[in-house]
């Protein structure tokens, strides 16, 4: 293809800012670090909205149906003969997409960085990182072969770890980088050895090759795949399932989700690049880029649609107990990851029933421009309030006019208020969840009117409540914080009207839009029911909300201590993996294994004490050995003689 | 080229080292030893690439005289893509422990010449293609280890030494019965081989391989934590000087995985078969018991030496499951492992230098002063814990991939076990990061105002130090980048191997 290079350049230039930086920034590019790694970044920003350009209007279709296109290839590390990872590109729609997306928002956070970083001391360190996420994101969303995506899963991974260790004296980020990465790990471990056992089936590590092996039914592959395996699931549903886990434990789900809040401690924009709009969908995005597979082993894609509407429920609950502005918004990002896995869990594999595909594609897409917004806002309030909890806040809808208007239709979005773009990706959700499941929709529109409710419970203690108390010193926002702002702000409310069905669909055909009036009105008579509430009880200060809180006096005191989920977990690691199993190991290895071979050398040291009294230098001892040594010679010898 | 230059070239410069009277001397003549290696060993990696492709055999450059003739021993010598990576290896741990031992004032005329008759004994096991000779350079490396602790070691010195000694001299006892098993029941005509070569193309018949086998195994595998026989590794790795350490873990454990491949594996194929799901059972206790107790350490060179059992455990699951894609798996682990476990040590005796503790509780928020040697502590970590674009993520994940394609619910139980370590390498490597390099400031109680105030003065590594992580680091991100720069030389070696195994 003619593209390469520029297909290319898009990760690439991410990864030469971290290059760059992370050997000559500390000494020689201390000041224009920031100024570096945004051109770098508005460079690849551009390149990917040419490319999605020419993907969606020119190369991308072959007989009116969007077609998996291999850019560039490499051969990386052979293990057999069919078995290898390529690194290389693989476009498609649901990669393009991702392309733009990770490239804006990317480019959004290190614009805005550019004033919140503002002195700190490791700034080009921050950039460096930045560019390094930035890299393993592209590298994750543009692999064509499983164990590519593995890689980069990893390094994302590791980015992460390292921007939310970022203020690494402080001890809380640090004990919250090291939970997110050993969590997400944890979720790995199973990602890996489902990559094994697919690739074992499928023959193959490239995502075509492993789809088209597996879902022919006459295939050999298949049918040994489908075979029962383990406990009377199938390989195949083990394989699915394991993968799935890792995009759980990235994406945040229930019960791997514990990592997501802590990770908080991060800098805020951070926060919006990795944990709102990029990494943590990359679970959904795995589960796209296989779903061919899941559609057709049912059982696995169940497990989607259930982990995913437990999340997104849970998750709804636990945000409207919480006070910490950051922490709120991580429960929502959760329970919009949980909405667009329950959208793949509910959807078919082609034509009308994929709905749910094309649904949750799109609120990926819409999510990632209102939840970013959410996020730089509180930046921005942070940043002047120097707080994060939102108890300490109020009033602030004088001081901060453009932050007040852009976290007031982030809100709408969220909520699902038209014209917002969130309205139109959760309306299809709600559509296709109704298509497949009427408790399955019952229960997400739950969701999306607690979703309305804790969304403007935040919005009315932040803004109005009290009276604002900031001193106006403080409240002057530098303008590379507010164009991100703006940028974002005119996403949010133009994004919905794309017709994301007729360029994103499961089977590449063209999904005309679902629009029904009739149907929408529930969904949003729901949420603005629970704007209303949320503005009874928090729009001025009173004693609502606490009356409130005490009247669900258990619920709520479940649902602020996050179902004791951390504890649980605490319990596990401490008690059972550190204490029963890590102790008693090393004990066994102190005494046993290695008490063993003391032993045997202590022994052998008193066999010779006890022996060595023969050699005692008295020459009468001697002499006595001497001839008892020569008569007993002379018995044996006269013994023998006869 | 002339293999025997691997072996001539240092021991001519390190008799010279032991003729010279200044100490700048005796350390520039080690230098200058070291990066000669380090071009031999380029040098003979360009010529067998060169060469293989016109060449019949598997094994190239060989030289054969006549030693001792009655028994057949030879001074025979070859190498193959295995040997040829590990000498590399070896070249550049070398190179890097000459460097960070810049500073070794007591008695340095020995202690280069002993490094550098390690590096002899490591050099010639690699290429002897005559079991005799094989086993004459592998005492030529274990002798070295025994002074180089207990001379220039610290804490519990006598005690490692004797014990490092002892149990590698009962491993050397094992596969010497082995070998001598090898010599008289292989016959060509009526005649007993010490060759190599020979051997393999005539090898024992089955029930004698099933008697000798677990010798030589074993014998090479404590020479590779084996478990239940790695209990040497922490002792003898703490107690060890930074460079013999690295000599320890990243040269002397790959003899016994080398060892195992080469003599056990390659001339005994049945013997290997019939004891695989036994080597699995032991390989598979290693990595995630090794693991499991590195959790429990607090200092850090046990820390790292633990790892060190997990980490070979992997190499003997590789030999153990027998495929293709398992056994490359293996040699590529111990070329990363030997990277890997050398910079870790490195990057640990730097510290130690500065803080004088090893102890994690006494250390922490060290990114903060010294942050070039944190920044290596960390890629090393995270090497460690396989990271994709390290050396460790593309030798494990050979090996897992490798050991799920061994049909059988056993040997996927097997893989599943040796992939649940990566989750506790994680846990073990960013705890002990957590608390040495992040967190608040806080360096080594003892240590008084004085050392304090010079320990400002000298944050930052010496050219010497840089010299030596740079080496390995570099290494180690070669290898995760580009592995093919290794593959290439293992994966038709290892054919031989397999062929061997499938012929029986």
């Amino acid at each position: 293809m003619k593209n390469q290079l520029i297909i290319l350049l898009i990760p690439l230039l991410p990864l030469l800012g971290f290059v760059l930086l992370g050997l000559l920034g500390k000494n020689y590019l201390k000041k224009s670090a920031g100024i570096i790694a945004t051109m770098l970044l508005l460079a690849s920003a551009i390149l990917s909205i040419i490319v999605a350009g020419q993907y969606f209007f020119d190369y991308g279709k072959a007989f009116d149906v969007y077609v998996k296109l291999i850019a560039w290839e490499i051969h990386w590390l052979g293990f057999t003969n069919q078995l290898s990872i390529n690194i290389g590109v693989l476009l498609d729609p649901i990669s393009v997409i991702m392309l733009v997306v990770v490239t804006f928002i990317s480019l959004m956070v290190h614009i805005f960085s550019l004033g919140y970083m503002k002195g700190e001391t490791r700034f080009a360190t921050y950039y460096a990182y930045l560019g390094l996420f930035t890299f393993s994101m592209l590298g994750l969303v543009l692999a064509p072969n499983l164990f590519q995506m593995y890689m980069f899963w990893e390094l994302v991974g590791i980015s992460s770890y390292l921007l939310i260790g970022f203020y690494f004296q402080k001890p809380s980020a640090v004990a919250a980088a090291k939970k997110a990465f050993i969590v997400t790990r944890f979720a790995d471990f199973g990602f890996l050895i489902g990559i094994i056992m697919l690739s074992y089936f499928g023959n193959s590590l490239d995502f075509i090759t492993v789809i088209q092996n597996l879902s022919q039914p006459q295939s050999p592959a298949f049918i040994s795949a489908a075979a029962p395996m383990f406990l009377g699931c199938s390989g195949l549903t083990w394989a699915l399932t394991l993968i799935f886990m890792g995009g759980a434990g990235k994406s945040a789900m229930f019960p791997l989700h514990v990592w997501l809040p802590d990770a908080m401690e991060g800098p805020t924009p951070v926060s919006a690049l990795i944990h709102a709009a990029t990494m943590v969908v990359a679970g959904v995005f795995l589960v796209a880029r296989l779903f061919p597979l899941y559609v057709f082993n049912g059982a696995s894609l169940q497990i989607v649609l259930f982990v995913g509407l437990l999340s997104s429920f849970i998750a709804a609950v636990i945000a409207c107990t919480q006070t910490d502005v950051k922490r709120i918004l991580a429960y929502s990002t959760m329970s919009q990851i949980g909405y667009m896995m329950l959208a793949l869990g509910v959807s078919g594999s082609s034509g009308e029933a994929s709905l749910g595909f094309t649904a949750g594609m799109f609120h990926l897409f819409t999510h990632a421009f209102f939840k970013s917004l959410l996020f730089l806002c509180a930046g921005v309030i942070i940043h002047v309030v120097h707080s994060n909890n939102m108890n300490e806040m109020g009033g602030l809808r004088k001081q901060l006019p453009l932050t007040h208007a852009a976290f007031l239709i982030a809100c709408l979005a969220i909520s699902g208020i038209p014209p917002f773009a969130g309205f139109f990706s959760k309306e299809e959700i709600l559509l296709a969840a109704y298509q497949k499941s009427k408790g399955v929709y019952l229960l997400a529109l739950l969701t999306s009117g607690l979703t309305a409710f804790y969304m403007f419970r935040l919005y009315f203690s932040v803004f109005w409540n009290k009276p604002a108390q900031v001193s106006q010193s403080h409240a002057t926002t530098p303008v590379s914080m507010k164009i991100p702002l703006a940028l974002l702000l005119v996403c949010t409310v133009v994004a919905g009207f794309i017709s994301f069905g007729s360029y994103v669909s499961a089977d590449g055909r063209a999904l005309a839009s679902h629009f029904h009036l009739s149907f929408s009105l529930l969904p949003v008579a729901v949420a603005l029911t629970g704007i209303f509430l949320a503005m009874w009880m928090y729009k001025s200060a009173s004693g609502k909300a606490d009356a409130m809180a005490k009247s669900m006096k258990v619920l709520y005191r479940l649902a602020h201590n996050k179902f004791y989920i951390d504890e649980l977990y605490h319990f596990i690691t401490q008690r059972i993996i550190f204490n029963m199993l890590g102790k008693n190991a090393e004990r066994m290895d102190r005494k046993f294994v290695d008490g063993a071979v003391n032993e045997l050398a202590a022994s052998t040291m008193d066999v010779s004490k006890s022996i060595k009294h023969l050699q005692s230098g008295k020459i009468q001892q001697y002499l006595l050995f001497f001839f008892g040594g020569i008569a007993l010679l002379l018995l044996m010898f006269i013994y023998l003689w006869k | 080229m002339n293999l025997s230059l691997l072996i001539i070239v240092p021991l001519i410069l390190a008799v010279a080292g032991l003729l010279v009277n200044s100490q700048k001397q005796v350390k520039g003549i080690a230098l200058a030893s070291g990066i000669a290696q380090l071009v031999l060993a380029f040098w003979l990696a360009i010529s067998f690439m060169l060469q293989r492709k016109s060449a019949v055999s598997e094994f190239l450059f060989q030289q054969h005289f006549e030693w001792f003739r009655h028994l057949n021993i030879g001074y025979h010598i070859g190498v193959d893509g295995i040997s040829v990576t590990m000498i590399l290896l070896t070249a550049f741990i070398v190179l890097a422990g000459i460097l960070v031992s810049w500073n070794v004032k007591r008695m340095s005329k020995e202690y280069f010449f002993l490094m550098q008759v390690l590096a002899i004994g490591a050099y010639g096991f690699f290429i002897s293609l005559d079991l005799f000779t094989l086993f004459f350079f592998l005492e030529l490396a274990v002798v070295p280890k025994f002074m180089l602790i207990g001379i220039w070691g610290s804490g519990k010195k006598e005690y490692s030494a004797m014990k490092l000694a002892l149990m590698l001299m009962a491993a050397s006892a094992l596969v010497f019965v082995g070998i001598t098993g090898l010599y008289f029941f292989s016959t060509t005509h009526g005649v007993h081989d010490f060759n190599l070569l020979t051997v393999a193309d005539h090898p024992l018949p089955t029930d004698k391989q099933k008697i000798f086998f677990p010798f030589v195994f074993i014998g090479f595998g404590i020479f590779t934590a084996l478990f239940p026989f790695h209990t040497w590794v922490p002792d003898g790795h703490s107690s060890a000087p930074t460079a013999a350490s690295m000599f320890l873990a990243g040269i002397s454990m790959k003899l016994g995985g080398y060892g195992c491949l080469r003599v056990a594996v390659y001339l005994m194929p049945a013997g290997a078969q019939f004891y695989s799901n036994a080597i699995i059972v032991l390989a598979c206790i290693a990595i995630l018991y090794g693991a499991l107790v590195t959790m429990m350490q607090t200092d850090l060179k046990y820390i790292n030496a633990y790892s060190s059992v997990s980490h070979c455990g992997f190499v003997l699951l590789g030999i153990g499951i027998l495929t293709k894609t398992a056994i490359n798996g293996a040699v590529l682990q111990m070329i990363s492992h030997g990277l890997m476990t050398a910079l870790f040590f490195a990057v640990i005796g730097m510290i130690y230098e500065r803080t004088h503790t090893r102890e994690v509780s006494k250390m922490g928020g060290l990114l903060k002063i010294m942050p070039f040697i944190s920044t290596l502590f960390v890629l090393v970590g995270l090497c460690s814990l396989g990271l994709p674009g390290l050396s460790g993520f593309v030798a494990e994940v050979t090996i897992l991939v490798g050991s799920w394609q061994r049909v059988g619910a056993y040997y996927q139980w097997a893989t599943i076990i040796a992939a649940a370590s990566i989750v506790v390498t994680a846990v073990y490597i960013l705890r002990a990061t957590a608390k040495v390099i992040m967190g608040p400031l806080k360096i080594n109680n003892s240590l008084g105002e004085a050392a304090l105030a010079q320990l400002d003065g000298r944050p930052a590594a010496n050219w010497n130090e840089r010299a030596a992580v740079y080496l390995l680091a570099g290494g180690i991100i070669a290898m995760g980048i580009a592995p093919f720069l290794v593959t290439d030389f293992i994966y038709p070696a290892t054919d031989f191997i397999l062929q061997q195994l499938s012929f029986k």
